[in-house]
Parts: C-alpha cells; structure tokens; sequence
C-alpha cells in the first residue's frame, strides 16, 4: 500500500514538474528575441558554445582516433581497409557525432546554466529582477534556450570534423592506410539528407532537449545550496537518459525501415 | 460626509490590507490580517522568525496571490491585476532583498543602471549621470567599477538600495536590512532609510526584528503574530503593551509567554526513562 501511495506521489510530482517546464516553455519561447536582446544572446552563445569548445575538439578527437582504430584492425582482416573512413563518417554523422556532442553539451553546458540560474534563484536575483518589473523568463530563460539551440548543431559539426581528422590520423598517418581510399569512401557514399541531414536533425532536437531540461531545472531549483547541487544533478542524468531514449526513437523512426 | 471621510483615507494610506488570508501548502501564514500602510512614512513590520514578514512583501509586490482578502496599493487590488499592469505597477516599488540580490554578472554601475536602461530609453550620458547620483546618496560613487563579488557586505546592501531607488519609486520595501551588518553599517542603513525617505517624498514599508533600530526611524509598527496583526502603533506605546507577549518580544526577555523550550517530553522522561516514571 505504501509502495502503491509513493509511486503515485511520485508520478504526479513528475506530472506536475512536467506541466512547470512546459510552461516554462511556452512562455520563455513566446517570440524570437527581439534586436535589443539579441546582445544576451551572442554573450549566452560565448557560454554555452564558445567555452565548450575545448572539451568538443579534445573528445571527438579522441573518438575518431579509437573508432578508426577499432574498425582498421577489423577490416584489415578482409583487407577493406579503404572502408575505415566511410564507416567512421556514418557512424559519426548518424549517431555519435549528435550523441556524444549532446552528452558533453549536457556535462559541460547544461550543468553550468543550471548552477548559475539556480544561483540567482537562490540569491534572490530573479525575484528582485521580477520586482523591477522584469521578466525573468524573457531576460534570462530565452536569451539561454536560443544560445543552446543555436550552439548546440554548431558544436557537434566541429565534433564530427575532428573526429574524422581523428580518424585519419590513427587510419593513414599512423597505421598507413591509403589516404586516398579514407577519403574517397565517403565522397562516394555519404549522403547529404540521408546521413548528413539526420544528424543535424537530431541534433536540433538533443539540443532543444538538454537546454529546456537544463534551464528548467535551474529555474525551478530549491532555492537552498543543497537544492542547486542536486538540480545541476538532476540535469546531467536527467538529459543524458533523455537523450540515449530519444535518439533511439529517433534512429528507429528514421532509418527504421531497412 | 462619510463618502468624503472614507476618500481621505485612501488617499492617505499607499497600501490597505483587509483580511488578508494566505496559505502555504496546508500552512496557514496569514489569518485575517489586517493593516494600512500611510502615505509618506516609514511603516514597520515585526514578528519572530518565519512569522511570514518576508511573504507580506511578496504579497504587497504581487509575486505571491492571496488566497482571500484585498491587498490595495495605491488603491489598485494588486492580487487582481493583469500581468502587464503589474509589471507597470512595479516599476513604482523599490525592493531591497535580504541578500542584495545584486546581479553577479554586471558591475555596481551596471547593477544600479540595469531598471533605468530596462524601463527608459534616456541617452546614455543621462544615465550615467542619474547611476551616478543615485550612488552617490548611497556614498558609492567611487565603487562604481567594482563587481557585486568585491562588495563587503554592508556595501552589496547599499548598492541594491542605490538600484531599488533608481527609477525615484512612490514606495520602498525593506526585507530584513540590518540583518548581518556590522554596527557601523548597520547605523548608516538605518540613517539611509530616513533620509531616502523623506528625500524621495517615498514611503516606505520595512521588515525587521531587529527590535531598536526598527524603533528609532519607524513611524509606525506593527506586531504580527499568528498570522494575525497583534498590536499596532508607536515604539513606546508597544513598550508598555498590555500583551504580554508583545512585550516580551519588544523587550527581547527570554523568559515570558513565548517558551524557551521547544515543545518535549516531560524531562524525568527523556533522563530518567521507564525507572523515573
């Protein structure tokens, strides 16, 4: 009976958090911001874009060199090794180029908008900025949802681009495959909608995801130092699962009927 | 005549409140509260800690509806206002928050600037020349470059007041302004407050327990308890209050109606357990 009692409290508390960010949501997304806003947007795209640079570049770097790697000693076995590049820009392009970008953009973006709003909750700015008469959902909810969906797409083409740098590092420089064949590969076979065009696609929509989850998060934290640990918490694991279910759904929807 | 008599009375008070009922959760705050706020004078609000002091304020600026009962400002039912009559409404109260509050982000100058450049499209020497006066009531005019995070704390809490009297406001709320201030602080706050006061033609509504500064510049306090106003007037006459609790938290004695001890067992009981007994 207990057990029956929490687990309705807590679907309903979910509910109900559900129904805050979605209007949150409507409310913050009213309108493009207008020309005079647009100043907090350039400075919200330094932090959420610009800042997350580093980790980007140093992590897609990393992958391609490890998935070039993998896939060069495996298909040297048939020797296709000329196939190490097409299959590691599908595999960027199609999932992991979104994936990984929307997963660091959650650990490194999402949590610090998360903090620094669930900051000025707890210290009263967005009270005294509504005292003033105003809105704190349009000067610093809006400004940080259009900087996450502008950088986000940005971030995970730098992502991709390193990575298959990456990759060809580890395949030809390294491992002397043919440079040519790394490349020619995917002139070949990568499509532009198909591959190309998907992932930015569920790009845009990871991140949607991870800026709203990480702004409302921020927004409707306990106003208490234990409250904003928690919610900067709550917004990585939050988005990351969002994003792993989501994309799923996603691959499923969109490259579903082979 | 009466009709004339019941129009002075608006006139002259900038906030009525009239049975005033406010929950939290299932928490009662306010039970039938009731208070005016005159025109031009320094109001004071008292209590002990979680009494709802803080929530009054919220009220009073619309951040908070009253589940019933009328909250009047300047004679317009702030729970009933639209949003974009609200947001106007505002514009007229200056607020100064327990923490300051100032944005972290913006340096004094710009924390000061910030309602001005929200509200007014003035050219930007004009600005800096009313930042400049404003922080200059304040003594901070030289501080104009440093960021919230250089700030003593006594300073944070004169800039937010520099920054609530930015846009000349009719009425200003004090939440709690002597709380954490050294004594130094603590009296040029207190002095601020007067002269601001009457400088600014302004009236002011303040929250405190800190029982002899509120006394010194307040014309009038309020004692709430309960949920409920428990006595109203000036300091000496709530000295001499015949509530005993009222005088009890005036005086700041421990001893009194209001218990020292937290509600508990009996003390054979918690010592002496089963054997005591």
């Amino acid at each position: 009976m207990d057990l029956l009692r929490t687990l309705g409290d807590r679907t309903l508390e979910r509910l109900s958090g559900l129904g805050r960010a979605s209007i949150m949501w409507g409310h913050a997304v009213w309108g493009l911001p207008t020309l005079r806003e647009l100043p907090l947007v350039i400075r919200q795209i330094y932090n959420f874009g610009v800042l997350s640079i580093v980790i980007i570049i140093l992590s897609g770097f990393s992958i391609g060199a490890v998935i070039s790697l993998q896939f060069y000693t495996q298909l040297s076995r048939f020797g296709a090794e000329d196939a190490v590049g097409l299959g590691l820009a599908l595999v960027l392009l199609r999932e992991l180029g979104p994936v990984m970008t929307g997963l660091l953009f959650a650990g490194r973006a999402g949590s610090a908008v998360t903090a620094e709003i669930g900051l000025m909750k707890t210290t009263e700015q967005l009270s005294s900025m509504e005292m003033m008469g105003v809105d704190p959902l349009r000067r610093i909810v809006t400004p940080r949802l259009w900087a996450g969906v502008i950088s986000m797409p940005l971030l995970a083409a730098m992502f991709n681009v390193v990575a298959i740098y990456g990759g060809l590092i580890v395949a030809v420089q390294w491992l002397g495959g043919d440079e040519g064949g790394y490349w020619s590969g995917m002139q070949e076979n990568v499509e532009i909608w198909n591959d190309l065009g998907k992932g930015v696609v569920k790009t845009v929509i990871f991140a949607l995801l991870v800026t709203w989850i990480a702004v409302f998060q921020g927004y409707d934290t306990d106003p208490t130092p234990e409250g904003i640990g928690l919610a900067t918490t709550r917004t990585v694991v939050t988005s990351s699962v969002m994003i792993l279910a989501v994309d799923f759904i996603l691959t499923l929807s969109m490259y579903g009927e082979f | 005549m009466s009709e004339r008599a019941a129009d002075v009375t608006v006139e002259d008070n900038l906030i009525e409140i009239r049975d005033l009922v406010f929950k939290r959760g299932d928490r009662l705050i306010f039970d039938g509260l009731s208070m005016t706020v005159p025109k031009g004078r320094v109001t004071a609000l008292m209590g002990p800690s979680g009494c709802g002091k803080t929530t009054l304020l919220r009220i009073v600026g619309g951040q908070l509806k009253p589940d019933s009962g009328t909250v009047l400002v300047r004679g317009e039912d702030v729970g009933k206002l639209k949003r974009a009559d609200l947001l106007e409404l505002r514009k007229d109260i200056g607020m100064l928050f327990q923490s300051s509050a100032l944005f972290t982000d913006l340096s004094v100058f710009e924390n000061v600037a910030f309602p001005i450049r929200e509200h007014t499209r003035l050219p930007e020497d004009t600005i800096r020349d009313l930042v400049l006066m404003k922080l200059n009531a304040v003594g901070l005019r030289g501080a104009r470059d440093l960021m919230p995070g250089q700030l003593s704390g006594g300073m944070s809490r004169r800039v937010a007041l520099a920054r609530a009297i930015a846009l000349d406001p009719c009425l200003l709320m004090y939440d709690e302004p002597f709380t954490g201030q050294d004594p130094i602080a603590m009296g040029v706050v207190v002095t601020l407050i007067k002269r601001l006061n009457s400088a600014l033609e302004a009236t002011s509504l303040l929250v405190s327990h800190d029982v002899h500064e509120t006394a010194g510049i307040s014309d009038k306090i309020y004692i709430i308890d309960d949920g409920k106003v428990v006595a109203g007037g000036q300091s000496q006459d709530l000295e001499t209050h015949e509530s005993a609790r009222v005088r009890q938290f005036f005086t700041g004695s421990p001893d009194g109606p209001v218990p020292f001890h937290y509600p508990a067992d009996k003390l054979e009981y918690d010592f002496l357990g089963d054997v005591g007994l």
